[in-house]
């Protein structure tokens, strides 16, 4: 079971971690949408120091618009962006400003 | 054919001469033998964005196989005689007249190397990477390709466990061509989606 299905709203979590963190810092706080789940790996975040790396986590195919990424991006509005992004850095989007 | 910054490899970086100590100690202590560095070394100058053309033509003139490179992309690789077996999962992103994809990794360099071999310095560059996300068409046009603007451009931040390749759509006007023919066409920057594969201007036959 993910914690996240296929057109579920997400926005990934504006937090700070120290040492290594696969979620680029540009989409700290943004919201976008599960486009599918990849299915679950072991935490590239713990194996960086040579920990296990389990449990596995479930990582998602994760789309936002350009538009709510970018000020001023250069483009048209349906451009997209799709990131990898693990369950731990994903929460749900409560609404309210896009 | 060699660009002025390749020179640079030359020289002794300190981070070449940190991985020349890095592979000595672990030589010395018998954690790698010089023949496991060798194939290693042999497996990857093995791969290259020739892959890639194959597995392009391919699927422009057998569908079937187009619709297995999509669906298991290390199986149809297996079929063209490419061993790209690993831990690392590959998807292959098919551009249509709506879609155009573009490929990129932020976090650092990842890339189909069990495909297409080692990336291009540029593809690695900070420039690159902080701008393939931020203005994927401006990237493009540097690179010679404009995508209009009712086609939806995708960018792919490769920041996890999965590695993409995309497959260009097949230039107009090269039905005639044989699958070979058609592999001359696909350059690597069309496999990054940072360019498009050409009609060729002269036609032979």
């Amino acid at each position: 079971m993910t914690a996240f299905e296929p057109g579920d709203r997400v926005r990934v979590r504006p937090a700070n971690k120290p040492g290594h963190v696969r979620t680029p810092g540009y989409l700290k706080g943004k919201t976008g949408w599960v486009e599918s789940v990849l299915g679950e790996f072991r935490n590239p975040e713990d194996l960086a120091y040579g920990l296990s790396g389990v449990p596995e986590r479930p990582l998602y195919k994760v789309a936002f618009r350009q538009a709510d990424l970018w000020d001023g991006y250069e483009g048209p509005a349906d451009d997209l962006l799709y990131a990898d992004v693990y369950e731990q850095w994903l929460e749900q989007d409560q609404g309210g400003v896009a | 054919m060699s660009h002025p910054h390749e020179e640079v490899r030359h020289q002794s970086s300190p981070y070449a001469t940190r991985i020349r100590a890095i592979e000595a100690l672990l030589l010395e202590k018998g954690i790698l033998t010089e023949a496991e560095v060798q194939d290693r070394i042999s497996y990857m100058e093995a791969r290259s964005p020739a892959n890639g053309a194959k597995l392009a033509a391919r699927a422009w003139v057998d569908p079937r196989f187009k619709e297995r490179l999509l669906s298991d992309t290390k199986a149809a690789a297996r079929e063209l005689g490419i061993d790209a077996s690993g831990p690392v999962e590959f998807v292959v992103l098919e551009n249509t007249p709506k879609v155009h994809n573009l490929i990129v990794c932020t976090l650092c360099s990842c890339y189909p190397r069990a495909i297409l071999g080692r990336p291009p310095d540029w593809y690695k560059s900070f420039d690159y990477r902080s701008r393939a996300v931020r203005e994927p068409r401006v990237v493009m046009r540097e690179f010679g390709f404009e995508p209009p603007e009712d086609v939806e451009v995708a960018v792919h931040d490769s920041t996890a466990d999965l590695r993409y390749m995309v497959l260009p759509m097949q230039p107009s006007g090269t039905e005639h061509m044989s699958e070979e023919e058609l592999a001359d066409l696909v350059t690597r920057d069309a496999l990054i989606g940072v360019n498009v594969p050409q009609t060729p201007t002269t036609r032979s036959g």
